[in-house]
C-alpha cells in the first residue's frame, strides 16, 4: 500500500472562492487555480499553499478560520461544494483531504451562511451568538470550591454516555449553516440535553431550557423544520434525537412554569 | 411569561401549535374520509349521516369553528415560522445547496400546504357553502326521503321516512365533472405528502420521537398516507371511471342518464 | 539581575499549602469589586481563573484571540486528567501522585509546587463533576479510571478520548455563567500585543482586535497570562496552528524571566510528515503501543520497499531489541530518540524516510481483527482519514512530534512572575512539570492553577495595592506601549519583501528540529545560534505582509507571532546549550548513560535557568533559582 501510495499523482483543481473584503462590502466568487496538489494534503493545507502563492504575487490571501486542524476546536467553517465542512461524514473542514477531489474539479468554497453568523471577511464569520446562548444558561451554577465529592453524585452509565454524546459538540455552527432555516436547534439541544441528562443539572433544568431557547430566538436563528440536515453535517454526528428531547423539555418547562405555585405569593390570584 | 403568549411568541411554541393543530386536522381528515366512504353504500347511509351532522346544530358550528381556528393557527404559524426562517438565512444565498437527509415531502411543505389550502377553500365552497357549483349543491337538489332507519354502531342517525338533503346525489354529480375530480385528486395527493412529513414532524416537535422507533414511525406514517390517499382517490376515481354508479332511482342516476354529455361512462344502466 | 524569590512556605511538605493559605493576605469581600483583573487566554487555566475570580467578586476582563474561549487548544487533549482520589483503592495518595510527577519531571521541578498540585487534584475532579462534565462511569454510576504512563495506579479520569474538550467546556460554562452575570467582560478576537508596566508593576495590556484592527489600551490592578505553550516554535507540532508565544514573549521583553525554555516534550506516536505543505502533526494515542510492535527494516535498501515484502528476518524490532524489559512500552522520550536514531541510520520508512512502522499484524493474528478494532477502531479511522492507508492490512507509520513545552515564564509559589502584579498560569508558566511532563498532568495543572491556586494567591498581591489605585489607561506608559505595537504593525505592512510569513516559519522549524529537537549537541546548538539570527535578519528584510491593518489580516497576525518565535527559538537554543546535562525532554548527546538514558548533573544543574531580557541584540542574562530537595531524594530515572 505504501508503494501504491507513493505513485499517486499530484493534480490541479480550480477553486471558486467567496471573496468579501468586509462585513458591509459586496462579495463575489473568484476563481483561483490550485496546481500540483498532493492527494495527501488536507483541504486547509491546499488553501495555505494557494494563499502563499497569492501573497507572493501581491494579492491578499483568502481569509479562512482554522486552528487545531484535528477536528476538535470547531474553528474551521467552510461550505465546500454545497455541504458545510465538505465531502465526508462526521468530519470538520480541517479533516477533508484533497484525495476527495479529482483532476480538473471546480471546488466551490463559501462561508457558513446565516444571518446570526454575520460575515467578517471572505470565509470567516462571527459565531458569537453561540456564546450568548451559552451565557444565558448553558451551565450548572456551582461555585468553585463548593462541589461535593465527585462520587457522591452517581450518574447511571447510560445517562453519562448519552450526555457525552451530546457534549461532544464542537460549536462549529455547521448545523446552522446546513439548515435551510439557519436554525440552531441542534447546537442548543446538545447543550440542554447534556446538562439535563445529569443529576447535577436538574435544579436549573427548566430555567436553562427556557433561557437558552429565548436567547436562541433573539439571536435571529430560524426555526426547525425537522429535516435533519443538521445532524447529517455534524462533525461529531450528534443526533437530532436531542432536538426532540429539548422540545419535550421546553414544553414541559413552559407548562410547569405557568402552573407552579410562586414562592412569596400571598394569594392565589383573583 | 404567560403560557399562551409564550406559545405564540417563541419558536418552539409556534411549532408546538403547528403540531397540535396539525394533529387535530389529521384526525379530522381521517374521520371525514371514513364518513365519505359511505358513498359506496346505499344512499340512506350517507344521507342519514349528513342529516345527523346537520342536526347537531350549535355543536356542529362549534366543531366547525374549532376546525377553522385550527386551520387559521396552522396557517398563521406556518407563515410566521417561514418568514422568520427566511430572514434567518441571511443576505446571501448559497451558490450550491446539497440536500443530505431532508425527505422530498419535507422540502415541499410550503408548496403542498398552499395547494391544500386553496383546495380547502374550494372544497368548502363546493360541498359546504354551495358557491362553487350551485347547480348540484344539496339545497338545489330534490330532497331525499329515507327508505330505512339509518344507524351507526346502533346509534340512530335518521329514521325511515325522514326527509333529508340528498348529499349522495350531490357527490355523484359533483365528481362527474372531470376537472373538479382531478383537482380533488391532486389536492388529496399533496395533502398525503404534506401529512407524510407532518406526522413524522409532529412527533419530533412534541418530543415523542427517537432513533429507537423513528423508522417504525416513518413506515406507519407512510402506510397511513398511502391508505388515506387511496381512500380519497376511490371516491372521485370510481365515479369518474364509472366503477361506482349512483343507485337506481336516485336523482343523480336520473340526471346522469339524462345528460350523457356530462360523463359517458356514468350513464350506463 | 532579577530577584527570584520562590516564596516557598516553610514547614513540612504536606502542610505548606494549608499554612500558606492561612498566612497570606486577604482582600475583604466589599473591596474585591474595586479591583480589576485582566486575564489573557481562555483555555483551561484562563477560563477557570476568570470564572473563579469573578465568583469571588473581582471585576475580570478576559481576552482571548480566538472567536470564543471554547476554541483554546486545551480542547484537543485526549487522554485524561490525574487526581489522587484513590477511588480504585489501589494505594494511590497525594504523596504518590506528587512523587510520580516529580520523578517524571526528572527532578527539575519545585517540590512545594508539585505537592500542591497533587493536593488540589482531588478538588478538580469534584468541581468538574459538579459542573456536569460527562466523565466516563462504571455501571454503578461512579467514576471510572484508567492507568497512564509513569504511574503504577489507576488515577486517570477521562471522558472518552475528549477529556480536554470536556474539561474546557466545563470551565467555559463556568466562565459563560459569569459573563452572563456581568462578572466577566469577555473580549474575543483580541490578541495581547504588549504588557504595560507602571512603576515596575504589571498594570495593563495593549490589545489588537483581530477583526477590526483596532488597537486598545486596558489597565487593571493585576494581569494574568494563561496563554499556553510555545511548541509552534518548531512549526510542525501537535499544537493548534494559531497557538503562539507572543503574550509571554512580549512580557519577557518587558522584564519577566523565561525559565527553562529548552524543556520541550516530544511525543513518540504521531502521524509522520507527508510533504512540505504540512501544517500540523496529529497525535495517535500512546495506548497503541500496548499491542503494536515497532520496527524498521534491517537493511537501508529495504526502507522504500512495501513492508509486506520485507521478510520477518529482515525486520529490526529495535525497541524490543534495545530495551528488552520495557520493549515497545519504553517511555516517551526514550522511544522517540530511538526512532530518530533509526531514521538517522537511513532505515526510516515512508516517502520522507522519517517514520517507523507500528505493526498490528501480530496483535491481529493473536486477538483477531474485531478485538483490535474494538480497542483502537477510532484511532485506525483517524489514521485512515489522514493517510488513506488501512492499518489493519499494512503497518502504521509513526514519528515523534513536539507536543508540549514544560518551560515558560518564571513564577514563584504564588504564580507571580518576577514582575509584581504579573501572574502566569498553565502551560505558559514553568512551574510544575520540571524537565518532562507525565501524561494526564497538563489538564490537572491548568485547572489547579485557575480554580484553586490563583484565587487565593492573587489576594496576597492585591491586598498590598490600594483599592482604586489602578492607573488610567491613558498614562505615558500605555501610550508608549501602544505606539510600540502600532509601529511594529506598520513596519510589517510597509516591508518590501517577497516571501510569505510561512516560508520563514518553516525554515525556523527546520533549524529547531534539526539542532534543538529530540537530541541536541553543543556543535548543533552553536550552529543554530548562528542560523537563527541570520534568519531573523532575513525575515525582517524579506517578509511580505499584504493587506491593511484595519481589517482581519491573518498574514499580519502570523508575522508578529513568527517574529517572536524566531527570537524565542534563539533563546531556546541558548538555554539548551548552557544546560550541560541531559534531563527529561532535554537530551544532550554528550551527556548520556551507556544505555542511552539521560545523564543528569545534579551537582551543577539542579536549578531553574530563568532568562532575563537585556535589550535588543544583547545576550540575555541567565539567572538561576536553586532547586532544594528537602523531602525527596534525587535518583536516576531508569525504565530498564
Amino acid at each position: 500500500m505504501v508503494a501504491e501510495h507513493s505513485v499517486k499523482k499530484n493534480f490541479s483543481v480550480t477553486l471558486r472562492v467567496w471573496r468579501q473584503a468586509g462585513p458591509n462590502q459586496p462579495g463575489k466568487f473568484v476563481d483561483y487555480p490550485a496546481t500540483d496538489i498532493s492527494p495527501d494534503m488536507s483541504f486547509l493545507e491546499m488553501l495555505d499553499v494557494v494563499n502563499d502563492g497569492l501573497t507572493k504575487i501581491g494579492d491578499e490571501p483568502i481569509a479562512f478560520a482554522h486552528d487545531c486542524r484535528e477536528g476538535i476546536c470547531g474553528t474551521c467553517s467552510c461550505t465546500i461544494n454545497g455541504k458545510p465542512h465538505g465531502p465526508g461524514k462526521g468530519i470538520a473542514t480541517c479533516q477533508v483531504y484533497m484525495r476527495s477531489f479529482g483532476e480538473g474539479d471546480v471546488i466551490v468554497v463559501e462561508p457558513f451562511r446565516a444571518r446570526a453568523f454575520p460575515l467578517i471577511k471572505d470565509l470567516v464569520t462571527n459565531r458569537e451568538a453561540f456564546d450568548k446562548i451559552q451565557q444565558a444558561g448553558g451551565f450548572i451554577s456551582v461555585r468553585t470550591g463548593a462541589a461535593p465529592d465527585a462520587n457522591s453524585i452517581p450518574v447511571p452509565k447510560e445517562d453519562a454516555d448519552l450526555a457525552m454524546d451530546a457534549a461532544s459538540c464542537i460549536g462549529c455552527g455547521a448545523c446552522v449553516a446546513a439548515c435551510k432555516n439557519a436554525s440552531a436547534m441542534l447546537f442548543v439541544a446538545a447543550k440542554v440535553s447534556q446538562l439535563g441528562l445529569m443529576p447535577q443539572g436538574q435544579p436549573e433544568r427548566d430555567k436553562r431550557v427556557l433561557a437558552m431557547v429565548k436567547t436562541m430566538d433573539e439571536a435571529g436563528f430560524g426555526n426547525c423544520s425537522n429535516q435533519y440536515e443538521c445532524s447529517a453535517v455534524c462533525p461529531k454526528l450528534i443526533t437530532h434525537d436531542f432536538i426532540a428531547r429539548m422540545n419535550r423539555d421546553y414544553l414541559a418547562a413552559l407548562f410547569r412554569s405557568n402552573f407552579k405555585p410562586v414562592s412569596g405569593a400571598s394569594d392565589g390570584g383573583a | 411569561m404567560n403560557l399562551l403568549v409564550s406559545l405564540f411568541k417563541t419558536s418552539i411554541g409556534k411549532k408546538f401549535l403547528m403540531a397540535l393543530t396539525g394533529l387535530v386536522m389529521v384526525g379530522f381528515v381521517t374521520g371525514h374520509l371514513v364518513g365519505n366512504l359511505q358513498i359506496f353504500f346505499q344512499p340512506d347511509r350517507i344521507n342519514g349521516y349528513a342529516h345527523f351532522l346537520q342536526a347537531l346544530g350549535p355543536v356542529l358550528w362549534a366543531i366547525r369553528l374549532f376546525l377553522l381556528v385550527c386551520v387559521a393557527v396552522h396557517v398563521w404559524a406556518a407563515v410566521a415560522l417561514t418568514l422568520e426562517s427566511r430572514a434567518a438565512r441571511g443576505p446571501e444565498a448559497y451558490a450550491i445547496k446539497k440536500w443530505l437527509s431532508a425527505t422530498v415531502a419535507s422540502r415541499y411543505m410550503r408548496l403542498s400546504g398552499i395547494v391544500v389550502l386553496a383546495f380547502l377553500i374550494y372544497h368548502l365552497a363546493h360541498f359546504t357553502l354551495g358557491v362553487a357549483q350551485p347547480g348540484t349543491f344539496k339545497t338545489a337538489l330534490p330532497e331525499w326521503k329515507m327508505l330505512e332507519d339509518a344507524r351507526e354502531f346502533g346509534f340512530p342517525l335518521a329514521a325511515k321516512g325522514d326527509v333529508v338533503h340528498d348529499v349522495y346525489s350531490m357527490v355523484f354529480l359533483g365528481f362527474a365533472n372531470p376537472v373538479v375530480s382531478i383537482f380533488y385528486i391532486i389536492a388529496v395527493g399533496l395533502l398525503s405528502v404534506h401529512m407524510l412529513h407532518g406526522i413524522d414532524s409532529l412527533f419530533q416537535t412534541i418530543g415523542w420521537r427517537s432513533a429507537k422507533w423513528s423508522c417504525l414511525l416513518r413506515k406507519v406514517a407512510l402506510v397511513y398516507c398511502i391508505v388515506y390517499f387511496l381512500g380519497n382517490l376511490a371516491i372521485p376515481g370510481a365515479i369518474l371511471t364509472g366503477i361506482a354508479k349512483p343507485a337506481v332511482g336516485t336523482y343523480a342516476a336520473q340526471k346522469l342518464a339524462a345528460s350523457p354529455a356530462a360523463t359517458s361512462s356514468a350513464v350506463q344502466p | 539581575m532579577a530577584k527570584l524569590d520562590s516564596k516557598t512556605p516553610s514547614g513540612p511538605l504536606a502542610d505548606k499549602w494549608q499554612k500558606h493559605k492561612t498566612e497570606i493576605k486577604l482582600v475583604n469581600p466589599a473591596n474585591k469589586r474595586k479591583y480589576e483583573i485582566i486575564v489573557v487566554g481562555g483555555g483551561l487555566a484562563g477560563s477557570s481563573a476568570s470564572a473563579t475570580l469573578a465568583e469571588l467578586g473581582y471585576k475580570v476582563k478576559n481576552f482571548v484571540f480566538h472567536d470564543s474561549p471554547r476554541r483554546a487548544h486545551s480542547i484537543a487533549a485526549q487522554g485524561g486528567i490525574n487526581a489522587a482520589k484513590n477511588y480504585q483503592n489501589d494505594g494511590d495518595s497525594v504523596h504518590r501522585l506528587f512523587y510520580d510527577t516529580l520523578k517524571g519531571g526528572d527532578y527539575r521541578a519545585r517540590e512545594s509546587n508539585v505537592h500542591r498540585l497533587a493536593e488540589v487534584s482531588v478538588n478538580i475532579i469534584d468541581q468538574c463533576a459538579a459542573q456536569g462534565v460527562p466523565f466516563a462511569r462504571e455501571y454503578g454510576g461512579l467514576l471510572a479510571n484508567r492507568s497512564f504512563g509513569g504511574a503504577q495506579v489507576s488515577r486517570t479520569f477521562y471522558a472518552r478520548g475528549q477529556t480536554g474538550q470536556q474539561l474546557l467546556l466545563g470551565a467555559y460554562s463556568a466562565l459563560s455563567r459569569m459573563v452572563g452575570q456581568g462578572g466577566v467582560e469577555l473580549h474575543t478576537n483580541s490578541e495581547m500585543l504588549d504588557l504595560v508596566l507602571v512603576d515596575g508593576h504589571a498594570k495593563g495590556i495593549i490589545v489588537r482586535d483581530l477583526n477590526t484592527g483596532a488597537i486598545t489600551r486596558h489597565s487593571a490592578d493585576a494581569v494574568i497570562l494563561a496563554t499556553g505553550g510555545y511548541g509552534n516554535v518548531f512549526n510542525l507540532s501537535t499544537y493548534a496552528r494559531q497557538s503562539n508565544a507572543t503574550a509571554i514573549w512580549r512580557a519577557y521583553k518587558r522584564g519577566a524571566c523565561l525559565a527553562n525554555p529548552c524543556y520541550t516534550q516530544i511525543h513518540p506516536t504521531c502521524i509522520p510528515v507527508s510533504g512540505d505543505y504540512q501544517s500540523k502533526l496529529t497525535l495517535m494515542s500512546e495506548s497503541l503501543r500496548n499491542d503494536g510492535r515497532i520496527w524498521v527494516p534491517k537493511k537501508k535498501e529495504d526502507a522504500k520497499k512495501p513492508p509486506a515484502s520485507i521478510p520477518e528476518a529482515d525486520r529490526d524490532y529495535y525497541l524490543e531489541r534495545i530495551y528488552p524489559s520495557f520493549g515497545n512500552l519504553a517511555p516517551r522520550d526514550v522511544s522517540s530518540r530511538a526512532a530518530m536514531r533509526m531514521c538517522d541510520e537511513g532505515r526510516g520508512v515512508g516517502e520522507t524516510g522519517l517514520g517507523v512502522y507500528l505493526d498490528f499484524a501480530d496483535a491481529i493474528s493473536r486477538l483477531g481483527e474485531p478485538a483490535v478494532r474494538e480497542r483502537y477502531g477510532n484511532l485506525f479511522d483517524i489514521y485512515h482519514e489522514i493517510t488513506a492507508e488501512n492499518a489493519y492490512k499494512t503497518p502504521m507509520r509513526i514519528f515523534p512530534a513536539v507536543h508540549y513545552t514544560m518551560g515558560g515564564l518564571w513564577v514563584d509559589y504564588n504564580l507571580m512572575s518576577n514582575i509584581p502584579g504579573l501572574f502566569v498560569l498553565g502551560e505558559a508558566n514553568f512551574s510544575d512539570h520540571g524537565a518532562n511532563r507525565l501524561g494526564a498532568s497538563a489538564l490537572m495543572q491548568g485547572l489547579a492553577d485557575g480554580y484553586f491556586v490563583i484565587p487565593y494567591t492573587i489576594g496576597d498581591y492585591l491586598a498590598g495595592q490600594k483599592p482604586g489605585s489602578r492607573p488610567k489607561a491613558d498614562g505615558a506608559e500605555f501610550k508608549q506601549a501602544e505606539q510600540n505595537v502600532q509601529s511594529m504593525t506598520e513596519k510589517f505592512l510597509a516591508n518590501k519583501g517577497t516571501e510569505p510569513v510561512s516560508h520563514f516559519h518553516k525554515r525556523l522549524g527546520k533549524i529547531m528540529w534539526e539542532h534543538c529537537g529530540m537530541a541536541r549537541t553543543k556543535a548543533g546548538l552553536e550552529q543554530a545560534l548562528q542560523k537563527i539570527p541570520a534568519l531573523r535578519e532575513e525575515f525582517q528584510a524579506n517578509v511580505k505582509v499584504p493587506g491593511s491593518a484595519a481589517t482581519l489580516n491573518q498574514s499580519l497576525e502570523q508575522a508578529g507571532r513568527v517574529a517572536d518565535f524566531i527570537e524565542l527559538g534563539e533563546l531556546l537554543c541558548r538555554d539548551a546549550l548552557t544546560r550541560e546535562e541531559s534531563c527529561g525532554g532535554h537530551f544532550r548527546e554528550e551527556y548520556q548513560h551507556p544505555d542511552g538514558e539521560c545523564k543528569r548533573d545534579d551537582e551543577h544543574y539542579a536549578h531553574v535557568a530563568a532568562w532575563e531580557y537585556q535589550g535588543a541584540g544583547k545576550t540575555p542574562l541567565r539567572n538561576t533559582e536553586p532547586l532544594n530537595y528537602e523531602f525527596t531524594k534525587m535518583s536516576v530515572r531508569s525504565y530498564k
